[in-house]
């Protein structure tokens, strides 16, 4: 059960979306996002809202995931709505107690939540198109620059990589560990939060012990493959940044100089 | 003769002592020379020394006495680090904690990636190296989902990019089912007969090292018994007081020599053991 968990939630597939350099995928998830946090105009929101959604159909992942990656946010959700909608200074609509709902309050309101949720969900595309290890590279490719300033970036990199190639096999142990101390008559399912998370510590110690013998293991056997750090390093897949790679930062770039001027290309037009 | 490309020379280890404990020697003047394509297996129950001497071959540990030269090259001096490495490739007992990457193919890249090899040569390694293990077609597979027989073929992979001369395998079958033993023997053993690389098998498996050209008993941080699997296997008597088992088809017949019958020692296989027997039967 716990050896299904996706990897960072990633779709594997061929869309153009999956295809793009990782790099140019991620400078236009902040392309996207500073567009939207420019814009202040309904057209502004439409059209983000419509380039998403374009996204979305192209990447051939169900909206229905896009919504599940909201989840985890609705209470956020609702208290910058709730919060917003209160101390909107304005003309009052409706008054209770010592609240003043406003007009402008709604509308502040609805294009909170809206940017927030078309925030999430550019950010969801990003890592259900990209495998971890490819955004992984991406983010040391585009650190780069920052080695000049003695910033590991190599490093951070290499983390990242281990991490992600060890959470699977921790969770098997962890699974593991816990059929152990279940067959001994541990209880992990009943009782009050302190005996649950006192229930933990058992599971824990030997899980940190191994972990600790691995990376050991892990670390001989690394050297063993000549690894010294980054210097001189190659690597098997070198980031190319195709002809579309490049289009498709353009195109961004274009898009983020739109949305910001929505509102009076949309004044002109109409 | 053809020249060693593995010398040990009156080696000497001693972990550093911990405290309250009298620090023993794990290693007391061990020498062995391995000429160039050899398949040699050391053999040894727990703690007879054969894992350190493996960690001396590719300067994991340094002796404290005595000298270890990979194809000339001292292991003591700190410039030849990564030449030795490359020259001898190092398998573990565990897949799990060798594997870096989470494609395969990226694994198998690891070591070339370091040496700072060009993309399209990597590229070239991968392929042929995964070729070589039987493990081409999952290349794009998650290292995690494989069996452990898989695992460990894809960590010799991995090691067998660096393009070495030298393979040794510290116990590389000891966490894995029949099946997986099975396949990665065999795996190194084509190594070994087809590329021409040198294999030093670190096992306690006598059939395993019975595959071997040459075996090495080591005992109590000494090299105890020395010879080709026949010579080692018959001398059984010594092989038991060493608290190691000689193979089954050896250990049936002793036990037939012991009861009066007058037969052979020399049986590796099962098939070979039959045909012993059966001749006897005929006389």
């Amino acid at each position: 059960m716990l050896k299904d968990i996706t990897l960072g939630q990633f779709f594997p597939g061929s869309s153009l979306l999956h295809r793009l350099d990782p790099r140019a995928k991620l400078v236009a998830v902040v392309l996207f996002v500073v567009s939207l946090f420019i814009s202040s105009s309904f057209w502004g929101y439409a059209l983000c809202f419509l380039f998403l959604a374009w996204c979305v159909h192209i990447s051939r992942i169900s909206p229905k995931m896009i919504l599940k990656s909201l989840r985890p946010l609705v209470i956020i959700l609702i208290f910058t709505g709730v919060l917003n909608m209160l101390y909107t200074p304005g003309e009052a609509i409706f008054h209770f107690w010592i609240f003043n709902i406003t007009k402008e309050g709604i509308f502040n309101a609805a294009f909170m939540i809206f940017r927030i949720v078309l925030l999430i969900a550019a950010t969801s595309m990003l890592t259900y198109t990209t495998s971890p290890i490819a955004l992984t590279d991406a983010l040391e490719r585009l650190l780069g620059p920052l080695k000049k300033l003695h910033v590991p970036v190599h490093e951070f990199a290499m983390m990242m990589t281990i991490a992600l190639r060890f959470i699977p096999t921790l969770i098997e142990e962890t699974d593991k560990i816990m059929s152990a101390q279940k067959a001994r008559g541990a209880d992990f399912d009943s009782g009050s939060l302190i005996d649950r998370a006192k229930a933990l510590v058992p599971i824990l110690v030997p899980l940190f012990v191994s972990a600790f013998r691995r990376a050991d293991e892990l670390a001989t056997a690394m050297e063993c493959r000549l690894y010294h750090g980054g210097e001189g390093r190659t690597r098997l897949n070198t980031l190319v940044m195709a002809p579309r790679d490049w289009g498709a930062l353009a195109f961004m770039a274009a898009f983020c100089l739109l949305v910001m001027n929505a509102q009076r290309i949309a004044a002109v037009v109409l | 003769m053809e020249k060693a490309i593995v010398s040990a020379e009156n080696v000497t280890y001693t972990y550093p002592a911990e405290e309250g404990k009298q620090n023993h020697a794990a290693l007391h003047d061990v020498t062995i020379s391995v000429k160039q394509g050899e398949f040699v297996a050391v053999l040894g129950h727990n703690g007879s020394g054969k894992s350190t001497f493996a960690k001396h071959l590719n300067a994991i540990l340094l002796p404290s006495g005595g000298a270890v030269y990979i194809d000339g090259m001292d292991t003591r001096e700190e410039g030849l680090l990564l030449a030795i490495r490359e020259k001898c490739g190092m398998v573990f007992q565990n897949p799990d904690n060798q594997i870096v990457a989470t494609v395969v193919e990226e694994d198998v890249a690891f070591a070339p990636e370091n040496m700072g090899v060009a993309p399209e040569e990597i590229r070239r390694r991968v392929d042929a190296c995964l070729e070589t293990v039987g493990m081409g077609e999952y290349k794009r597979h998650a290292p995690h989902l494989l069996s452990g027989g898989q695992k460990q073929r894809i960590a010799i992979a991995g090691v067998l990019a660096m393009e070495p001369s030298i393979l040794v395998m510290d116990e590389p079958t000891a966490m894995l089912d029949p099946a997986g033993r099975r396949e990665v023997m065999q795996t190194v053993a084509r190594l070994n007969r087809e590329k021409g690389i040198t294999v030093i098998l670190i096992t306690h498996h006598m059939d395993e090292a019975a595959m071997a050209g040459r075996i090495i008993v080591m005992h109590e941080g000494e090299v105890a018994l020395e010879g080709t699997p026949r010579e080692v296997f018959a001398r059984v008597e010594e092989i038991r007081r060493l608290s190691l088992l000689p193979p089954q088809t050896v250990d049936l017949l002793w036990h037939l020599r012991a009861q009066g019958f007058d037969l052979p020692l020399e049986a590796l296989s099962v098939e070979e053991c039959a045909d012993v027997l059966e001749a006897f039967l005929k006389k």
